[in-house]
């Protein structure tokens, strides 16, 4: 008997450059005291920066994580709560948050909120409920590679991206929009809407308002759907600069419109809990809401973990204390990253949100090639002892970008992978060879000898 | 400035995209005539203090009935880990996203399921798949073992979440393999191939045969010689077979609930490259809220790809740790299971024993959270329209919401699925003198 084709494709993307880091980063992963010359993790959008908040906030408030409720034992309702309107309790206190971190600027009716395992349940699921297999998403690239996975799998969905570039610090426009549009067409793609991941996921920045204005004038003119995924709306240094989708919209006094922009959530970020599995959808449209609602069926939020999140949430002083106090701490990692990138002639995209930098290795390149990149890429990897993700994996229209995530490692981690990256450009650098004796301090380890050259999975 | 939503109108413009066939179809099945038992219900729910005229709930599947057991663990065991050596955890904990699942967790579903089959089953924590809840189990395995326009064969009577949880979303048919009372509703070979004839002559590539064992809403264990023929079905066929076993734990024996996982193991694995089975801890355990739900497949490219999509519907970590512990204390466990299986064993003696005193015959049933009743007699004619009307008049006059079984399919009208572990004892007698009442009226207008 055979299994599906979706099952057997590789759809699911598995097979990319994104992924076979990790693998690499799993057989030799750094550690400060038991494997000093390990691979450290840079590939993995993950904020540990900010735990300590919510240890000491749970220290305090025992009887969350214990299924009490002011002493009482809540633990029979919890067990039995399967409803996939979701705990109401945890709706609200998720749509005051939304609203927090969007400075109060939005408001979310939490009847329009769907509950799912995750923002990468939120995408699929909306893609199911908005568009048909073989249909088309536009999405600006480069954009996060999951989206291969969870835009396209098991929905049957097409991804035709819109190319941004350097030239303009990667921003989207109006031509790039409709080029996409026509590329499409040319493929004979029904359009059904455009994705975009604001802040940006990998180039860690907030989308203008002009970008967003004219990406809904194009929605509008073509009567198609518009996601937001503002899975990173927390991390924004500098809150002031995010301007949620949302916020454009009632001005323009169009209802229509209105029920055509749908925003995904998660907790995975901005709280950094990806392991208790918390997405939301937000959509004016009822049908919308009703549709995606049913299907959360197939990924609820646990009720136990509804219930802890509803306490921290409903903590008002301490969610606002919280995301300001994350906000400067990543804040402060960007810089370091940045300043010692910068140290050693590596420029960044200026960024302003976000858990990692997109790094400007064009120049380390020894062609303007993939396979220059992804030549460069396994030396980071395997010389350098860094697991970073090569921008061709975002499908980056250009060769030598590369995302490195700051906030997954403690400082004195960051601070080594800087002090390796200096030692590399130093290395490959002629001139600077003979100045740095320093290099042969910092410990290389054997290449592995059972690298296998996979192609990456376009 | 607070910016609300405006009304919308109920429909986009002409010109604007419409929403996907998938989002617009009903076969997610909620606007079925029975969900007015729910709404029923919703309105005016049986309290024994303050509403005992209300609707008492008897169509949902719920395990009520040993809830102590757990609060006394949770009891003992939250007043061992000390506040701070729980928050030190939580970092980890928090943080783990992986599709694998915590190890912990599947070596104490493994061990678990294992005890649930007497120690006649083993299973290999490497070999589970963790999913927020059967209903994802359900649905995943259809993705991974059949393509859109393909068909699943089912046994009627079925759950009635099947039609959404098999078909939805992943385009894939169900043909019900018919079954009746001149058996027991077993699933005969008879039944199976005219069901697989059924599949062929609609043009339809059948990819597997999903069975419920124990069944739902039999409340019965499928037969060992049924299993085996099914299996040799599916072989000499060269199609899947699923098991969903999310009520393995709910036999009232531990003696009568034959696995197909004990019948693979009898055979040497001879086959077992085409077996899956779901299993959940909703039923079982009663935590139907905590979605842990897992598939456990014999294939390693059915593991492999399954994980992979488990991404769309994990458990969350947070859950998964507080099991992993939980199911992994063998006194616990040993005395869950044993104690489980004896208050479901003695609430089914109650009402089966009830509903004779009212001239009600069940299906003979040793297993799940419900009887499967027939109320055939009562019928004026074999009609689901008469099934119907009957069913709305016990929702109507004798306030009890139970499930039809045309809604599960059944091939035959007059039976209905009455569940009896979501509510107390106290509750349950009041139903069964509520369903005595009716009979005697019903009786007396003849």
């Amino acid at each position: 008997m055979t299994i599906s084709k979706k099952a057997a494709c590789n759809s699911h993307g598995q097979d990319s450059s994104y992924f076979l880091g990790w693998e690499e980063y799993e057989k030799n992963p750094f550690h400060e005291s038991t494997n000093p010359n390990g691979i450290i993790q840079m590939g993995l959008a993950e904020n540990q920066l900010s735990f300590d908040l919510l240890e000491s906030w749970l220290a305090a408030n025992p009887d969350a994580a214990s299924f009490k409720r002011d002493g009482q034992s809540i633990f029979r309702e919890l067990a039995l709560f399967q409803d996939y309107h979701g705990l109401p309790i945890f709706k609200n206190a998720l749509a005051q948050f939304m609203a927090e971190i969007r400075g109060n600027k939005v408001q979310f009716d939490p009847n329009n909120l769907v509950l799912t395992a995750g923002a990468t349940s939120a995408n699929e699921t909306l893609i199911f409920c908005l568009a048909d297999p073989g249909d088309a998403f536009l999405l600006p690239t480069p954009y996060y590679p999951g989206f291969d996975r969870d835009l396209k799998w098991r929905t049957g969905v097409k991804i035709v991206p819109i190319q941004c570039t350097s030239r303009n610090g990667f921003r989207i426009t109006s031509s790039a929009v409709e080029e996409a549009y026509k590329l499409a067409q040319k493929r004979n793609l029904k359009v059904k809407g455009v994705l975009i991941t604001n802040p940006s996921n990998p180039l860690g920045i907030t989308l203008s308002r002009k970008e967003l204005n004219l990406l809904l004038n194009f929605v509008d003119k073509k009567g198609i759907h518009l996601i937001s995924d503002e899975i990173y709306s927390g991390t924004v240094f500098d809150s002031a600069e995010f301007v949620s989708i949302m916020e454009l919209l009632p001005n323009r006094n169009n209802p229509q419109l209105m029920n055509r922009v749908h925003v995904v959530y998660s907790l995975s970020k901005d709280l950094g809990l990806p392991g208790f599995r918390v997405g939301s959808i937000f959509s004016n449209d009822r049908l919308v809401v009703a549709a995606a609602t049913k299907m959360s069926s197939f990924g609820l939020i646990s009720s136990q973990t509804q219930y802890l999140l509803s306490a921290i949430l409903s903590d008002h002083v301490f969610a606002k204390k919280y995301v300001a106090e994350n906000r400067m701490r990543l804040r402060n990692r960007h810089a370091v990253l940045v300043s010692g990138l910068r140290r050693v002639g590596i420029s960044c995209l200026e960024s302003n949100s976000g858990l990692f930098c997109w790094v400007d290795m064009r120049h380390l390149l020894s062609s303007d090639s993939l396979e220059a990149e992804m030549e460069l890429w396994k030396k980071v990897v395997y010389d350098v002892g860094l697991n970073i993700s090569p921008g061709s994996s975002c499908h980056c229209a250009e060769h030598g970008w590369f995302r490195v995530c700051f906030a997954n490692m403690t400082e004195d981690t960051l601070d080594l992978a800087i002090r390796r990256i200096k030692s590399f450009v130093d290395s490959i650098s002629p001139i600077k060879n003979c100045r740095n004796s320093r290099s042969k301090s910092i410990s290389k380890w054997v290449s592995r000898l059972s690298f296998h050259d996979r192609e990456c999975d376009r | 400035m607070a910016i609300k939503p405006l009304k919308q109108p109920s429909s986009a413009s002409s010109a604007a995209v419409r929403l996907s066939k998938i989002a617009v179809s009903n076969t997610h099945g909620e606007d079925s005539p029975y969900f007015a038992g729910w709404k029923a219900y919703d309105e005016n729910p049986y309290d024994e203090s303050s509403n005992p005229s209300g609707v008492i709930q008897m169509g949902l599947a719920e395990n009520q009935v040993s809830f102590d057991l757990l609060e006394k663990y949770l009891e003992k065991n939250s007043s061992d880990a000390t506040s701070s050596g729980r928050v030190s955890s939580f970092r980890e904990n928090a943080l783990f996203q992986d599709y694998h699942g915590l190890l912990s967790f599947r070596k104490a579903m493994a061990s678990f399921m294992g005890k649930i089959r007497g120690g006649r089953a083993k299973f290999d924590p490497e070999r589970i798949v963790i999913t927020a809840g059967a209903t994802a189990a359900n649905e995943l395995l259809t993705f991974i073992l059949a393509d859109p326009g393909d068909a699943l064969l089912v046994p009627t009577p079925y759950y009635p979440g099947f039609d959404r949880d098999l078909r939805w979303r992943t385009g894939v048919h169900i043909v019900p393999i018919h079954c009746d009372s001149s058996n027991a509703f077993e699933i005969t070979p008879a039944a199976l191939d005219s069901a697989y004839s059924d599949a062929e002559s609609r043009g339809l590539r059948v990819r597997g045969v999903l069975i419920t064992n124990p069944s739902n809403p039999l409340g019965a264990t499928v037969k060992r010689a049924v299993l085996e023929h099914v299996l040799d079905f599916a072989s000499l066929k060269n199609i899947h077979l699923v098991s969903d076993e999310i009520y393995s734990g709910s036999a009232f024996s531990d003696a009568e609930f034959v696995s197909v996982a004990e019948v693979l193991e009898a055979r040497g694995g001879r086959g077992s490259e085409r077996c899956h089975i779901v299993y959940s801890l909703s039923k079982d355990l009663g935590l139907p809220g905590f979605r842990v739900g897992t598939i456990y497949s014999y294939n390693d490219a059915v593991v492999t790809t399954a994980r992979r999509m488990s991404s769309f519907t994990l458990i969350s970590s947070q859950t998964q740790q507080l099991l992993a512990t939980m199911l992994s204390d063998e006194e616990f466990t040993a005395g869950y299971i044993e104690t489980n299986r004896e208050r479901l064993r003695r609430r089914y003696r109650m009402i089966v024993d009830g509903l004779g005193r009212a001239g009600i015959e069940c299906l003979k049933g040793n297993a799940g959270l419900f009887c499967w009743m027939n109320l055939s007699p009562f019928l004026k004619e074999g009609t689901v329209g008469e099934e119907l009307a009957l069913w709305e008049c016990i929702l109507r006059e004798v306030k009890l919401n139970i499930s039809p079984g045309v809604s599960c399919h059944c091939a035959e009208p007059g039976w209905f699925r009455v569940c009896f572990a979501n509510m107390s004892e106290q509750t349950l007698q009041v139903a069964l003198a509520r369903i005595h009442d009716f009979v005697e009226r019903r009786r007396g207008n003849q």
